[in-house]
């Protein structure tokens, strides 16, 4: 039972079918056998949120995640949501509030930041906070992220209203 | 770090389960959130053969009540007990003790079950669990076993399940009409495992006490129900009343000492706790205000 285990998933919206070692985690899965690197490897124990991903629509931790317990899944990356233009504007916000510092949490930020608005259409600064609270930014950049993720709120509501 | 090799088996049923769990015995770790295990297992603290993946068996998920019994399956996860509405009606405390269980993206994948099994004394749904009266239900080799929450946790990351038994639910009864809850925990930074917890669960009459179940997390080695809840009960709460139960709380706790707190500061942390709830649960400040002067 050590042996490679068939796999068949989604990832970005194409079926991905291979077989994978039981002990290779997602975030591993999709930098090196998918050469999907905009998943970053930060702790390696699920506190940092670098490697934050979507799998059936909900954000998880793909380091504290096998890959092949995502069997029959769909995983969406950042390259997912950035090549879909899905966040284009928060990630325009992220740029123009120098949120970006030296990029290495700004996947996992924008994933998780992403998954706040689709929930709360007018989030607080609060919650912001607490939302993005299992995210590390290295740079403590934290000031600038929650001022890009909060007028995005805003100029989204402003859209739809 | 990674993980060491391990063999990994998908479960197709919890009987396939027990099967592989008796073939393996302590060799191998049930998978189910795996928001405890997987840390554990990249930092190589535990390195099983085998991993018996249960992420499969809708049979072990759900929330259902019935005849005032309100069941949850071990593999709802934190975000399905955040959402429930079944949760917010009759076990609201669980509701409100999941905003403290780490972040969004650990509480979509960590489920109940798994918390319990993992058994970690500073985390704070076994607290609750003991606060709620709730019967944990066990299969295995010889069939269903129940275990009240107070004799399941045994030590440091010890619980009274045996390595070829499988958690698959837990038994809460439904909380009465006055029954009022509190929930609060000390921690570092939002999400943290906590200093020092309480989850009370209270029923109220008349501005009494008529019953208070106080189970404290992170002030020994598994959930505490704290026997100092009894000077509080069918009494008028006076603050040489509180005071009392203070001194009982203090007397009964044996904290760990860690890089977080002495085991000194443990103890004041939670007479404050104490003296919060009951000002809370009694909608009266007076009493923490008067508690520590």
């Amino acid at each position: 039972m050590t042996a490679p285990i068939t796999i068949s998933l989604e990832v970005n919206g194409e079926r991905v079918d291979t077989s994978v070692l039981p002990r290779l985690n997602l975030a591993d899965f999709l930098r090196e056998y998918l050469k999907l690197t905009g998943t970053h490897v930060g702790c390696e124990h699920g506190v940092c949120g670098a490697c934050t991903v979507r799998v059936d629509g909900e954000i998880v931790r793909a380091c504290l995640m096998l890959a092949v317990q995502a069997d029959n899944a769909s995983v969406e990356t950042i390259e997912g949501l950035s090549d879909s233009g899905e966040i284009a504007d928060l990630q325009a916000a992220f740029r123009d509030r120098n949120a970006l510092q030296c990029g290495f949490c700004t996947p996992g930020m924008l994933m998780a930041a992403q998954d706040l608005l689709k929930q709360t259409s007018a989030p607080d600064r609060e919650q912001i906070r607490e939302h993005l609270s299992g995210n590390y930014c290295r740079c403590t950049g934290y000031q600038a992220i929650v001022d890009a993720v909060e007028s995005t709120a805003r100029a989204r509501a402003g859209r739809t209203a | 770090m990674k993980a060491s090799a391990f063999a990994y088996a998908r479960a197709t049923s919890v009987e396939n389960a027990l099967e592989l769990l008796a073939d393996q015995g302590d060799r191998a770790k049930v998978l189910s959130g795996g928001q405890s295990l997987m840390p554990a297992m990249n930092l190589r603290l535990i390195s099983p053969e085998l991993v018996v993946d249960i992420g499969g068996l809708a049979e072990l998920r759900g929330i259902a009540v019935k005849e005032g019994i309100l069941t949850i399956g071990a593999l709802t996860r934190y975000v399905d007990l955040l959402k429930s509405t079944e949760i917010a009606a009759h076990a609201p405390l669980l509701a409100d003790a999941v905003t403290h269980v780490a972040h969004p993206a650990i509480r979509n994948r960590g489920t109940i079950g798994g918390s319990l099994a993992h058994a970690d004394p500073a985390s704070e749904l076994p607290a609750c669990m003991v606060a709620l009266a709730a019967t944990i239900v066990v299969r295995g080799p010889g069939g269903e076993r129940r275990i009240a929450a107070r004799e399941f946790f045994t030590g440091i990351y010890e619980t009274a399940l045996s390595p070829q038994e499988l958690l698959v639910a837990v038994d809460l009864p439904v909380a009465p009409r006055q029954s009022s809850h509190f929930f609060h925990e000390f921690a570092r930074r939002h999400g943290d495992y906590a200093i020092v917890g309480l989850a009370a669960q209270a029923v109220i009459n008349d501005g009494r006490f008529a019953d208070l179940r106080l189970g404290f997390f992170a002030v020994g080695d598994r959930p505490l129900l704290a026997g100092a809840a009894g000077k509080l009960v069918n009494v008028a709460v006076t603050s040489s009343v509180l005071s009392e139960a203070l001194s009982a709380l203090a007397d009964e706790l044996d904290p760990q000492e860690d890089h977080q707190a002495t085991p000194a500061m443990r103890r004041h942390l939670a007479k404050v706790l104490l003296a919060r709830s009951v000002s809370e649960l009694l909608s009266r400040p007076e009493l923490h205000a008067g508690a520590f002067v």
